[in-house]
């Protein structure tokens, strides 16, 4: 197996992410596009772990998938609240702060 | 080695179709589905990597507990099924360019730096209690801020979202 063909899955996916983070319009979506970016992203760590031989891309991995857990709640708590006072989860609604 | 290669193309091809129709398809409980169908993949090549733990985690943080938390995200915040709110906006063209261009840097710069390496396939595997005494021993500090870390979210996701 080549090293990039793993690397090239993980950039293929955090692409993957950057457009729903983009494109979607629903807050929970967008949500759920970051949680792919958080994905490729450990891919990487456990491959480069595992070709360079040590445990560390894995440990980081997990504090990975723990900060992401804690971001989930906070993120959908802050939808939550969003959809209480303007009852709309569209991203697009909210340009109160644009200029 | 050949038959990792074909579960490889097999998981990579349900990863990244199922990413796909993630981020276009018009349902959003569909679109969870689909993130589930990424998660689970994504756990199975951790074991095609060796990585027990973290593809056991994978499967009990992601699937188990986050997704819950999504679909009561998706419920509590009455998302229409169906068409009702077009899912996605004006500005997808951009999108499209901005994620395609920053893919096509990744993938290039990528293939210029490792161009054929190989991934070493005969390395030491590290089971569970080799990643718990890492943790345990180098990274503690790391582990217990980690620990305070989501002893915070728990109580910012409280106040945030409790009513009064």
């Amino acid at each position: 197996m080549l090293l990039n063909q793993f690397l090239i899955l993980g950039a293929a996916l955090f692409a993957v992410g950057v457009y729903g983070v983009l494109a979607r319009r629903n807050g929970v979506m967008v949500l759920m596009s970051i949680e792919l970016m958080l994905n490729a992203v450990n891919i990487n760590l456990v491959v480069f772990g595992v070709q360079h031989g040590v445990v560390s891309g894995q440990v980081f991995a997990l504090f990975v998938i723990a900060v992401a857990a804690a971001e989930v709640g906070v993120g959908l708590a802050i939808v939550l609240l969003l959809y209480r006072n303007r009852t709309s989860i569209d991203v697009e609604d909210f340009d109160l702060m644009r200029g | 080695m050949v038959a990792q290669n074909i579960f490889f193309g097999i998981l990579s091809a349900i990863v990244i179709l199922s990413a796909l129709r993630m981020v276009t398809t018009r349902n959003i409980v569909h679109a969870a589905l689909y993130l589930v169908a990424v998660l689970a993949g994504l756990g199975a090549l951790y074991v095609l990597l060796t990585a027990e733990f973290v593809a056991t985690t994978q499967v009990l943080v992601y699937i188990g507990a986050v997704m819950v938390l999504f679909l009561f995200g998706i419920m509590l915040t009455k998302a229409p099924l169906g068409n009702a709110m077009e899912m996605t906006g004006k500005q997808w063209p951009i999108a499209a360019g901005v994620a395609a261009l920053l893919g096509g840097v990744i993938v290039y710069s990528l293939v210029n730096h490792f161009g054929s390496d190989r991934l070493v396939t005969d390395g030491p595997i590290y089971r569970t209690e080799d990643v718990s005494d890492e943790v345990f021993s180098t990274y503690i500090v790391p582990f217990e801020a980690v620990s305070v870390l989501l002893l915070a979210a728990l109580i910012g996701a409280i106040v945030l979202a409790r009513k009064d």
